[in-house]
């Protein structure tokens, strides 16, 4: 009884001593840190805001101060500059809307079927398949675009999305996230259920394993969009029509000769590529970081 | 037996993975073998896609590229670029995640800090690049009408002509767009580790800095080379912002990356797409072997700590065991 007591009373002190320590933070490190987090903030947001406002002046008063917070009346006069000459934000947008969409609905509905044929079934190949889809997924496919440049070009199909678009059938690193992601959603027993009332394979996988996976597709759905949509190299090797440029392209063209003095337009032109990424990304950013987070888990 | 694992179900999974493969080996296994043996070939020029294989000497593209100097440059370039980058980057995340996984501090408005500090990196790098080489611009860019508004400097700056300055650059805007990524991904590995083992240390008496690098460190290993290994894939394949941010691979080709130089090589100039292929299947090996070098390093380190946290176990099973005998005896 005696030796209870004693525990009971060393278990209190213990709590005690924690109440202590979380009550004698140092206040200082407590401003430091909000200090550096406000000024992080400036820093994070400071550019976009300076090519928003720069968006609506004139390249006079950006040549008088280049920093101001107040926007001016410029806007149109900037876009009429704009799109007098090559860059042509709508076929940049519908292009790389193309694109990125085709992408996204590929790899999403490939990579799900794929990681199915891997969870569900029991087949031969089966563990050497998985092993060969971890060993690939970290190879860049950047330092092989001599070879797919070559192979578009002999078929005559550079210039064309589709050959930005079909390659996204094999995204291995996808087959592995929704693989590990199934393994625990999917209950074997209600595909077996479904078999027994007589639904065929694909049926299956459609009607019920594609739902269960909604989470995950989701996620997978946003960054796939984003990394699509951001995409410079590829397309910069296969497209040479300017009628097939997607956006990132168009940008690149804001560096030519050709909006050399036109600071305003410039500050646009670039408005227009970032903006909309800037408020999807605002609307779902609650997703988008919890995506990030759930990204690190698969590693 | 095989007739049970045959169980006519099993077809299904060949079906299913079909598709898969059938890309791959189009888009991605044809290309990879084209690219190795174009840079063992003769093929160059517009339009060109006649090739030979070298006859007098089949290394002779590797022998160029390896002793290119440009090349060499631009090798280095990218190493610098990249550990410029990742430092501060990787410093900077630590940091943030030890404030805002501390349950001392109790950081407010962590989630509209993490929405902020992430937003680069969701932006396209091309915008990125040419807007901050619109802010960096020659005589009134917005930095330099900043720096002289606060009086820092009297007359404006060239930023984009000094070589090192265009680097820092660059390197700043790596890491301005890559730790608000890299910090998520730690905050949700610590989030990830025991609280048990930090009421612990909290009961022990260690405090902020030994609980850090002495429970939270070790337990984010993984993540840690998970982040590691992919910067450095992506580093070493650095592409949109050195080539949009100043021309030409910059002052004096100081921000000239490897990848820019393949692309330089095979798509300008006169196209050699042979020399280019060999570039890449050099950056190729390097990273394969790099990454492959990492996960090898870790692993063993964890199974290491394993045996010799099971040999201390043993070792003091053993010692508990001398004792009750010793008491017993007593």
């Amino acid at each position: 009884m005696a030796l209870n007591l004693s525990k009971a009373g060393a278990a209190g002190s213990g709590a005690a001593v924690t109440m202590n320590k979380k009550q004698q933070h140092n206040p200082v490190l407590k401003v430091i840190i909000y200090i550096v987090c406000i000024i992080l903030t400036i820093l994070s947001l400071m550019p976009f805001i300076i090519m928003m406002v720069n968006a609506t002046r004139s390249t006079n008063e950006i040549q008088a101060h280049a920093v101001s917070l107040i926007p001016s009346k410029y806007l149109f006069n900037n876009l009429k500059i704009l799109v007098s000459k090559s860059f042509d934000p709508k076929v940049g947008f519908m292009n790389s809307m193309i694109v990125s969409v085709g992408v996204t609905l590929l790899a999403i509905y490939f990579s799900t079927l794929t990681a199915y044929g891997l969870v569900i079934y029991d087949w031969r190949l089966k563990n050497a398949v998985f092993k060969f889809i971890v060993a690939v997924m970290m190879i860049p496919a950047q330092l092989t675009t001599i070879g797919f440049y070559q192979m578009v070009y002999k078929i005559h199909m550079t210039n064309h999305l589709s050959m930005l678009i079909l390659p996204a059938i094999a995204n291995s690193s996808m087959v592995f996230f929704m693989r590990q992601y199934m393994v625990g959603a999917l209950p074997f027993e209600l595909v077996q259920a479904a078999r027994i009332d007589g639904a065929g394979e694909f049926f299956i996988f459609n009607k019920i394993a594609l739902p269960i996976m909604k989470p995950a597709i989701a996620t997978q759905a946003i960054f796939t969009f984003v990394g699509s949509w951001n995409n410079l190299f590829t397309p910069m090797i296969l497209l040479t029509d300017q009628k097939k440029f997607t956006l990132p392209i168009m940008v690149s063209l804001l560096r030519g000769d050709i909006y050399r003095t036109e600071f305003g337009t410039i500050y646009l032109g670039l408005t227009m590529t970032a903006l909309p990424l800037i408020i999807v990304y605002l609307i779902l950013s609650k997703y988008i970081i919890a995506g990030v987070a759930l990204g690190s888990v698969k590693g | 037996m095989k007739k049970g694992k045959f169980n006519g179900y099993a077809k299904w999974g060949y079906i299913f993975c079909i598709p898969f493969f059938l890309a791959y080996a189009i888009f991605q296994l044809y290309p990879t073998f084209y690219t190795i043996i174009i840079g063992f070939t003769d093929l160059k020029g517009v339009a060109a896609t006649d090739w030979h294989f070298l006859k007098d000497d089949l290394f002779a593209n590797y022998k160029f590229i390896l002793g290119n100097s440009m090349f060499r440059k631009a090798f280095g370039n990218t190493v610098k670029l990249w550990v410029f980058n990742f430092i501060p980057q990787i410093s900077l995340a630590l940091l943030l995640t030890a404030w805002f996984t501390d349950r001392r501090f109790k950081i407010k408005g962590e989630g509209f800090f993490k929405v902020v500090f992430y937003m680069p990196n969701i932006i396209t790098a091309a915008t990125i690049a040419i807007l901050f080489s619109s802010l960096f611009g020659f005589p009134m860019g917005p930095v330099n009408d900043l720096l002289m508004r606060f009086g820092f400097i009297d007359e404006p700056y060239n930023f984009l002509i000094k070589k090192n300055v265009a680097q820092y650059i660059i390197m700043f805007i790596q890491t301005w767009m890559w730790y608000g990524y890299t910090m998520i991904i730690l905050i949700s590995g610590v989030l990830g580790i025991s609280t048990e083992i930090f009421e612990a240390a909290e009961v022990d008496g260690a405090n902020g800095w030994q609980t850090f690098w002495l429970i939270t460190i070790p337990n984010i290993k993984t993540i840690l080379l998970f982040t590691l290994v992919t910067s450095l894939i992506g580093g070493l394949n650095m592409f949109d912002i050195p080539q949009l941010f100043v021309f030409g691979g910059g002052p004096d080709n100081a921000t000239m990356t490897t990848n820019i130089f393949i692309y330089n090589q095979a798509f300008k100039g006169s196209y050699m797409y042979n020399r280019a292929s060999a570039a890449s299947m050099i950056m190729f090996v390097i990273i394969v072997v790099l990454s492959a070098l990492l996960f090898y390093l870790l692993r063993d380190k964890d199974e290491k700590a394993l045996e010799r946290i099971k040999k201390e176990e043993r070792k003091a099973q053993k010692i508990r065991a001398k004792e009750a005998a010793a008491r017993g005896q007593m």
